[in-house]
């Protein structure tokens, strides 16, 4: 080693130390030792007994461990879709040229900024079955649609009447999973702002050759646009997977918090897998069978990942 | 992709205008309901404008709460003078009194004793009560009925809701210095806790980050290939993988119930930062950090004299971020914390609104929109950093 390479060491080494604390201490550490706990019976009181592979095993056979996978599945199926399109469809509309651009950005981004326990509440306001500004909004539709309907049934000389009425939203096991969903796309202001920005660099000679090729505004979203944006596009679909892989904070709160009482209200259609890690870890010291369910879910999230990557990579057209 | 069309404009501006109204109306509704007295927030259809009203009762003129719904059909108010209701004021049907005495069911069985009668009130009439100062929801009150026109109604917003919010949230006697001990709203403990971990956050993941980045990005040593890739994957690690061990960690330092694990991981430094800056480094060009080595300038010193004021604005998307995160954060704080006047104030929010049972919905509202408005009114003076922060962060991933 030259005396340029040994300097370039010790400084490189200097003024990454700091992180190397941070990534050592804060980082390494948790990881190996939770991984080593997964194999352990431990509950912070004791000090952990290796039990081999058996919390694996409990885990396979825990029903309420398969509800909460598929509870988030179902949930992560509803609302990362729901959230791309509409943050696509958002950027696409900013992006024509419109006036007063900076405004409309602004009003479609601040949702992000509201503290999640805040939104959490704000949403609980909003859906409530009965005094809630939602379903005083869909019950202004159903009821005309309601009265319509009858009135044709009777003129029909049916006895047969409809009440379409709204969901109690948080309250139905069946709509609380979409409640949450339409409170995500809420939030989807960030990724807006991120294709915004992938939009910008789209080449105009695209659009102008695609133009003369006499391509309509649907063909050029399918033939210029949405291949131009695909990294774009694959990047925030790899975050959004390993964000609502963890959901947890509307949850919570939402579906009635600590595991003990009422956690994934109602009949559990609320219970994320992050929420009943929580309730093993904290609740009931169930330490060693938490970190497996932790390591059962990075590796979920590193199979999405590599799955989002492989599809991806056939499909994304990188621009230069 | 511009719509040639000027019906492609204005469905454009159409859509644009709907859609907004659609993402903001949740804001309004919550500052709606925070201005609005509790018994107006229980109505459907729901009302939009919050009124005060006012009328003379108990011989007082006086702020009364007036029910929504007015009576359909006539009812008599009597004093009961007998029986285990004796001095109770109740509110009759017109046919349950009969010379001097009221229809009174006792244990099932229907009998009639001696009261009083004092007025008779007709359809359209409203039931009031005294609002009181510091509204309890289960203190009892007397409902008495008056007529409408003798409800004086005026449109106003209910302001008082705020403060009334931060007294409902809970008080803690403190030692304040030159003050002594005194009694102050929790809320302004949770609020010294959220600024200062966010505070000693961003100074921390700043300085750290940067020089990680620093040493990554212009420093060629061995290693550094590594040490980048191990940064980059550790920003996929989810967190209820670090959960229980951090917990068992801080345990063992003696820091759970403080504030310390909040800020001191981010602050040594958080790969998404580093990696952001180290990118950002990356774009400076050779040649400044060369001509200062040959002038004799240390590696710290082109650190700090040129690569740090020419990168200004990463960092104040660096240091944006992690406050925006630090003060968002539920997860860590309701981990780590475990005594009121330690917690933060998206956890002291949590903690209010479990405790009420959600009834209060203007309180509620109230204190959502406290947490809220400080990061809004960061977010309008640091708009231009924010939007370029994240088209870039999304972009350069």
């Amino acid at each position: 080693m030259t005396r340029a390479e040994r300097r370039h060491l010790r400084n490189g080494l200097l003024f990454a130390a700091p992180w190397l604390v941070g990534l050592g201490t804060f980082l390494a550490f948790p990881i190996l030792s939770s991984l080593y706990l997964s194999f352990c019976d431990y509950s912070t009181l004791q000090p952990p007994v290796w039990i081999g592979l058996q919390n694996y095993r409990d885990l396979m056979g825990d029903t309420v461990f398969h509800k909460s996978l598929s509870n988030t599945f179902i949930f992560a199926a509803m609302a990362l879709p729901a959230g791309l399109v509409t943050a696509l469809f958002l950027a696409i509309l900013l992006n024509s040229g419109v006036r007063g651009l900076p405004i409309f950005r602004t009003l479609f981004y601040l949702p992000c900024l509201v503290p999640a326990v805040a939104s959490a509440m704000l949403w609980l306001w909003v859906f409530n079955g009965q005094y809630g500004i939602l379903n005083y909004a869909l019950s202004g539709v159903l009821d005309p649609l309601n009265s319509l309907i009858n009135s044709l049934l009777s003129s029909l000389g049916s006895d047969a009447r409809v009440h379409l009425a709204p969901p109690t939203w948080l309250s139905d096991p069946n709509w609380s999973k979409p409640a949450l969903a339409i409170m995500s796309v809420w939030g989807v202001g960030g990724t807006m702002i991120v294709y915004l920005a992938g939009l910008q660099d789209v080449p105009a000679e695209l659009y102008e050759a695609a133009e003369i090729d006499g391509a309509g505004w649907w063909r050029k979203l399918f033939h210029v646009t949405i291949p131009c944006l695909s990294p774009v596009i694959y990047f925030t679909l790899i975050i959004g997977l390993i964000n609502v892989m963890q959901f947890f904070t509307a949850a919570y709160i939402m579906g009635g918090g600590p595991m003990g009482g009422t956690a994934g209200m109602p009949a559990r259609s609320t219970l994320f897998y992050a929420i009943y890690l929580w309730g093993q870890a904290l609740e009931w010291l169930h330490m060693g069978y938490a970190c497996a369910m932790a390591w059962i879910l990075f590796m979920i999230v590193v199979i999405l990942t590599l799955i989002a990557h492989g599809t991806a990579l056939r499909r994304i057209t990188y621009l230069g | 992709m511009e719509p040639r069309t000027i019906y492609g404009r204005v469905l454009t501006y159409i859509l644009l205008i709907v859609g907004s109204c659609a993402f903001v109306f949740p804001f309004v509704w919550m500052l709606g309901t925070s201005l609005k007295p509790i018994e107006q927030t229980n109505t459907m259809p729901p009302r939009w404008v919050p009124y005060d009203y006012k009328a003379t009762l108990n011989g007082r003129y006086q702020p009364v709460i007036r029910d929504n719904n007015p009576l359909t059909a006539p009812v008599l108010v009597v004093r009961m003078t007998e029986g285990p209701q004796a001095g109770i004021k109740r509110v009759i049907g017109v046919d349950e009194y009969k010379d001097g005495k009221a229809r009174t069911v006792i244990a099932g069985s229907t009998e009639w004793l001696g009261a009083t009668l004092l007025y008779r009130a007709e359809p359209g009439w409203y039931y009031v009560k005294e609002r009181k100062e510091t509204e309890q929801i289960d203190a009892p009150a007397e409902w008495d009925l008056l007529p409408p026109e003798k409800i004086d109604g005026r449109a106003r917003l209910f302001w008082e809701n705020y403060p009334n919010a931060i007294r409902k949230m809970g008080t803690t006697r403190v030692w304040i210095p030159f003050l002594g001990e005194r009694t102050i709203p929790l809320f302004f403990l949770y609020l010294r806790n959220s600024l200062i971990v966010c505070t000693l956050g961003v100074i921390g993941t700043v300085i750290s980050s940067a020089l990680a980045a620093y040493s990554l990005a212009k420093i060629p040593w061995r290693g550094r290939g590594v040490l980048f890739a191990v940064t980059l994957a550790t920003m996929m690690v989810p967190f209820p993988v670090l959960m229980v061990p951090m917990y068992a960690l801080f345990k063992t330092f003696g820091w759970v119930g403080t504030l310390l694990p909040l800020w001191v991981p981010p602050a040594l430094g958080t790969g998404f930062n580093i990696f952001l800056l180290r990118q950002f480094f990356l774009t400076i060009p050779r040649d400044l950090s060369e001509a200062a080595r040959i002038d004799g300038c240390s590696e710290f010193g082109i650190f700090w004299r040129i690569i740090l004021p020419l990168s200004r604005p990463a960092l104040a998307v660096v240091a944006l971020f992690h406050f925006l995160y630090a003060w968002n954060d539920f997860l860590g704080p309701l981990l780590y914390l475990t005594r009121r006047e330690t917690f933060t104030l998206s956890l002291g929010l949590q903690a209010y609104q479990s405790q009420q049972g959600g009834v209060d919905w203007s309180s509620l509202m109230a204190a959502s929109t406290l947490v809220c408005v400080p990061i809004i009114v960061l977010f309008f003076f640091t708009q231009k950093t924010f939007i370029r922060g994240i088209a870039t962060t999304g972009i350069k991933g």
